[in-house]
């Protein structure tokens, strides 16, 4: 499904290399977690794989079923099937949540060659998604995001990704700043989209969202590199020894 | 002194090609405008109220021949059950226009005002003499002295569709004048339309007198010609508890001035003014907005956005003047300029003069390009970059259009706005 190969990033606006020689591959069906300290490049293989601007990818390549992706503009990317949930999700004042869902739902269509989503199928099938969200009417009119709690931002988030069925789906530091009810929430809107078509790629500081979202492989990355990879039994190496010794032992 | 005297050189040449019109009560008020004028001049590139905008083309004896510009939308408003008065190049046209008789109120012509309409009469340049202090306004005194015509609407009930001035622009070098007086009665209510380029160069003036209780709400859009000129004057007047409501579109044009002037005198009285105007290379825009609060408890708001992209121009002069006994004023004023592009440029002069000790009052004036991370968010949603910006465009105008309380007009308003961004893209 998704594959990087010796994936090399810079920042443009600076000469400081972020990514080293990223290798990885999320086969279909598969929820692969990457664990690591702060500043080991988690959220820049995030953003590199969903086009944000400012990286420069110096080498290596990443491909989602074959296709290049790193040469699509960030729309095409999703329209591929890829989708970043955001570890700080956008506010966007004066665009409301519902046009903002459905533009997004029938631009993928229309780049895909598919016909548009009616407005009374769309507003049946988000009505029943933002249900098992507990996502009430008035979050779905509010402008995207705007006065949002943070667990509300998350599961707009989640909702977002079960409104457009991607079939890569990137969840960038999804716990932080959600309390234990709000994860089990989101891990369950998570867990409700795992099919054998899908790949997750789910980024985190922490065990505890892996204890809701049960990973298949789990990697440590480091200075830009993925140190080492393992069962679900390596994240909880992590919660007992933390990342120190890991990485000693890999030194 | 050389600039006084320059004013006046100004204001001879200009009047030496207009002709005034005579007969019937509104004389007295013309030549009491000419004489206002003549004290006046016309105004100068170095007067400090047109410091941004350039009055020559404005003032100059004849009018800078506008292309026509075939407009495919069809015209805007146009499904609507409205009372229709049609100017071409200024000129009244009786057939394209509906009888102008309705239930709530009479509309007679300003041409045809022979026999004395004693609330016209009282009216007919009274707003707008009052309206040139502190400042001078001579354009909208030359307009009063020499307007051949236009509507005068007495509302004397509740108007149940609205009244549609409708201006169509035929002729590259027309150089129309109108005037128009309404006074909306206690408790009586009304909306009015205005749509249209108008002419190559347009003066129009408008005086409104909402009475107690009243309502008067108005939508404008002023056409898409991109080579069309005006210079428009709004003067209200607002009684206690009365609303009064503005909106304007701009698309195009390569030169507009639009002043607002209003004057809260009874108690607890509304007045909001909003206007969201897109330009695209060689287009000025000015809006001047000057609302006075002479009484107590009443609330003013000015929300002007502005969306400019190749080298376009934005002028924002807006000024809230809280008299000493207008206590409890709720004043608000917010201008803000979306700029597409480096070439573009907004001018605002945002002001508050505030003599009263207990009011609310609160300004601020932006200018800023797309949110990157806004754009970046739908776009890795699948939503392409050129639908994404047009979506924070449009997001960015809300706040202005919403204004607009009718939702039908307020759609028709969007619809316009996100057609024209769509046409000028990249």
């Amino acid at each position: 499904m998704l594959s990087i190969k010796n994936l090399h990033v810079k920042l443009e606006e600076e000469d400081k290399q972020i990514l080293k020689g990223v290798d990885l591959e999320v086969d279909a069906g598969k929820v692969h977690a990457i664990m690591g300290p702060n500043g080991s490049g988690k959220s820049t293989l995030s953003y590199v794989l969903s086009g944000k601007d400012g990286y420069e990818v110096t080498d290596g390549a990443a491909m989602l079923e074959g296709e290049d992706l790193l040469d699509m503009d960030p729309e095409e990317r999703a329209a591929a099937g890829l989708f970043l949930a955001f570890q700080y999700p956008v506010e966007i004042p004066g665009v409301g949540n519902m046009t903002f869902l459905r533009t997004a739902v029938n631009a993928q269509r229309k780049a895909r060659g598919e016909e548009e989503m009616s407005a009374s199928d769309f507003l049946k099938a988000v009505r029943a998604r933002a249900k098992e969200l507990k996502i009430d009417a008035d979050m779905l009119k509010r402008p995207v995001n705007v006065g949002f709690s943070g667990g509300e931002k998350k599961r707009n988030e989640i909702l977002q990704m079960a409104m457009l069925e991607p079939k890569m789906c990137i969840l960038d530091e999804t716990d932080s700043g959600l309390d234990v009810d709000a994860m089990k929430l989101v891990a369950e809107g998570v867990n409700a989209l795992r099919s054998a078509g899908r790949g997750f790629l789910v980024i985190t500081h922490y065990q505890r969202l892996l204890d809701h979202i049960k990973p298949d492989v789990v990697h440590i990355m480091a200075d830009g590199r993925i140190v080492k990879s393992g069962g679900p039994e390596l994240a909880l190496e992590v919660e007992n020894n933390g990342y120190a010794g890991i990485l000693e032992e890999v030194a | 002194m050389a600039q006084a005297a320059q004013k006046l050189t100004t204001l001879d040449a200009r009047l030496a090609s207009l002709s005034q019109p005579a007969g019937g009560w509104p004389d007295g008020a013309r030549a009491d405008a000419l004489s206002r004028l003549h004290a006046m001049g016309l105004p100068e590139r170095r007067d400090e109220y047109w410091k941004y905008t350039r009055p020559d083309t404005l003032t100059q004896p004849a009018a800078v021949p506008a292309a026509l510009f075939d407009n495919d939308e069809g015209p805007i408003f146009g499904h609507m059950d409205r009372i229709q008065i049609v100017f071409v190049d200024g000129v009244f046209d009786a057939d394209a226009s509906s009888d102008l008789v309705a239930e709530g109120l009479s509309i007679d012509r300003l041409a045809e005002a022979r026999a004395d309409i004693h609330w016209a009469r009282d009216l007919y340049g009274t707003l707008e003499a009052k309206g040139q202090s502190p400042v001078a306004r001579p354009l909208a005194a030359l307009n009063t002295a020499f307007a051949p015509d236009g509507v005068l609407i007495h509302v004397t009930g509740q108007v149940s569709k609205p009244v549609s001035l409708q201006y169509h622009h035929r002729s590259e070098t027309s150089d129309a004048m109108l005037h128009h007086v309404i006074r909306v009665d206690a408790g009586a209510a009304i909306t009015v339309l205005e749509n249209g380029p108008a002419a190559a160069r347009f003066n129009k003036v408008m005086e409104v007198d909402v009475a107690d209780g009243a309502e008067f709400h108005h939508v404008r859009a002023q056409g898409r010609d991109h080579e069309r000129r005006a210079a428009t004057h709004m003067f209200a007047r607002l009684g206690a508890e009365s609303v009064f409501k503005s909106f304007t579109l701009t698309a195009n044009g390569v030169m507009t001035r639009n002043e607002c002037v209003i004057e809260l005198t009874g108690d607890d009285a509304v007045a909001h003014v909003a206007g969201a105007c897109v330009g695209d290379g060689d287009f000025h825009h000015d809006d001047t907005v000057f609302v006075t609060h002479d009484a107590v408890g009443c609330e003013s708001r000015q929300v002007f956005k502005k969306v400019l992209r190749n080298g376009a121009t934005g002028v924002f002069q807006g000024k809230i003047l809280v008299k000493k006994d207008a206590q409890k004023t709720d004043g608000y004023q917010i201008s803000q300029s979306l700029l597409l592009d480096d070439d573009s440029q907004f001018l605002a002069k945002p002001e508050l003069e505030i003599y009263a000790d207990d009011v609310a009052c609160s300004h601020g004036s932006t200018s800023g390009a797309i949110d990157e991370d806004a754009l970046f968010y739908l776009r890795s949603r699948g939503v392409p970059e050129a639908t994404a910006t047009d979506l924070l465009t449009l997001a960015f105008l809300a706040e202005a259009v919403e204004e607009i309380e009718n939702e039908a007009l307020r759609d028709e308003i969007n619809d316009r706005l996100a057609a024209w961004l769509e046409r000028h893209r990249g």
